[in-house]
């Protein structure tokens, strides 16, 4: 193996733990998304803000994910 | 980092390059390389689904900023147009909203919205057995309390608060509920 396949496997298993953390957040967001969709139709409002709060820093993390991953290729 | 000798290409049957079928040799695919891509658009592509999630929370915000929660008082029924066991459909809060006014004694009336809370089709009253049926996914409410009993739907019949006066029913409010 090569200096150049060898960095590209490392590339994988950091791709790897990128999209198995990109994809639990995505999950949480799911679960916030129909849990908040379930309390706005029950009348409770006063949760809504905050899951909108809690899913939009879950985004702002992926995003920094996904930075770090198109960092990656250059 | 120290290297080691293995092969440049990880084929996907995990023998040898000369092992391989002259197909496989003609036209080798970097699987490695493949794997790397695929697995990168994927994650991509996550973090749009999340932008998604995010955009409906933000969606569901501005809906709450501009739902209407008081409700003009409205007649709906006369206490005598309705006998024990008899239900009547009606319109509370809008016309876009049918509700269902039953009377289940002779001093008891329900009402609640006729929408079911999974997918809203409209409920059948079934007062012989204290209940409401969904016919669309056999889902079940308890007609004295609006709660779920069997079937899809998890969250209670939104209930109609009533009010009666000088021999006259009005609808006055709308009681949202979870479970």
């Amino acid at each position: 193996m090569t200096d150049r396949s060898q960095t590209r496997r490392q590339r994988l298993a950091i791709v790897y733990g990128i999209m198995m953390i990109v994809l639990l957040l995505v999950i949480m967001q799911l679960w916030l998304l129909t849990a908040t969709m379930s309390m706005w139709l029950g009348g409770n409002s006063g949760v809504v803000w905050p899951a909108a709060a809690a899913s939009l820093i879950c985004l702002g993390l992926n995003l920094g994910l996904m930075r770090y991953l198109v960092r990656l290729d250059r | 980092m120290k290297p080691d000798s293995g092969p440049l290409h990880n084929f996907p049957d995990g023998k040898s390059e000369a092992e391989q079928p002259k197909w496989r040799k003609d036209f080798p695919i970097d699987v490695e390389a493949d794997e790397y891509g695929a697995r990168r658009d994927f994650t991509k592509f996550m973090v749009l689904t999340s932008l998604a999630f995010v955009c409906g929370q933000f969606w569901i915000g501005v809906q709450s900023l501009f739902r209407n929660d008081d409700h003009e008082p409205r007649e709906i029924a006369k206490v005598n147009d309705l006998k024990v066991g008899q239900s009547v459909l009606f319109h509370y809060p809008t016309e876009h909203d049918p509700c269902l006014l039953m009377r289940s004694s002779e001093d008891t009336f329900l009402a609640y919205s006729n929408q079911c809370t999974h997918l809203v089709c409209p409920v059948r009253p079934d007062l012989k057995h204290d209940r409401l049926h969904c016919p669309c996914h056999e889902g079940f409410f308890q007609a004295s309390t609006g709660s779920p009993l069997a079937g899809p739907p998890r969250r209670p019949l939104p209930k109609i608060i009533l009010k009666i006066e000088d021999g006259i029913i009005y609808a006055t409010d709308v009681e949202l509920r979870n479970s």
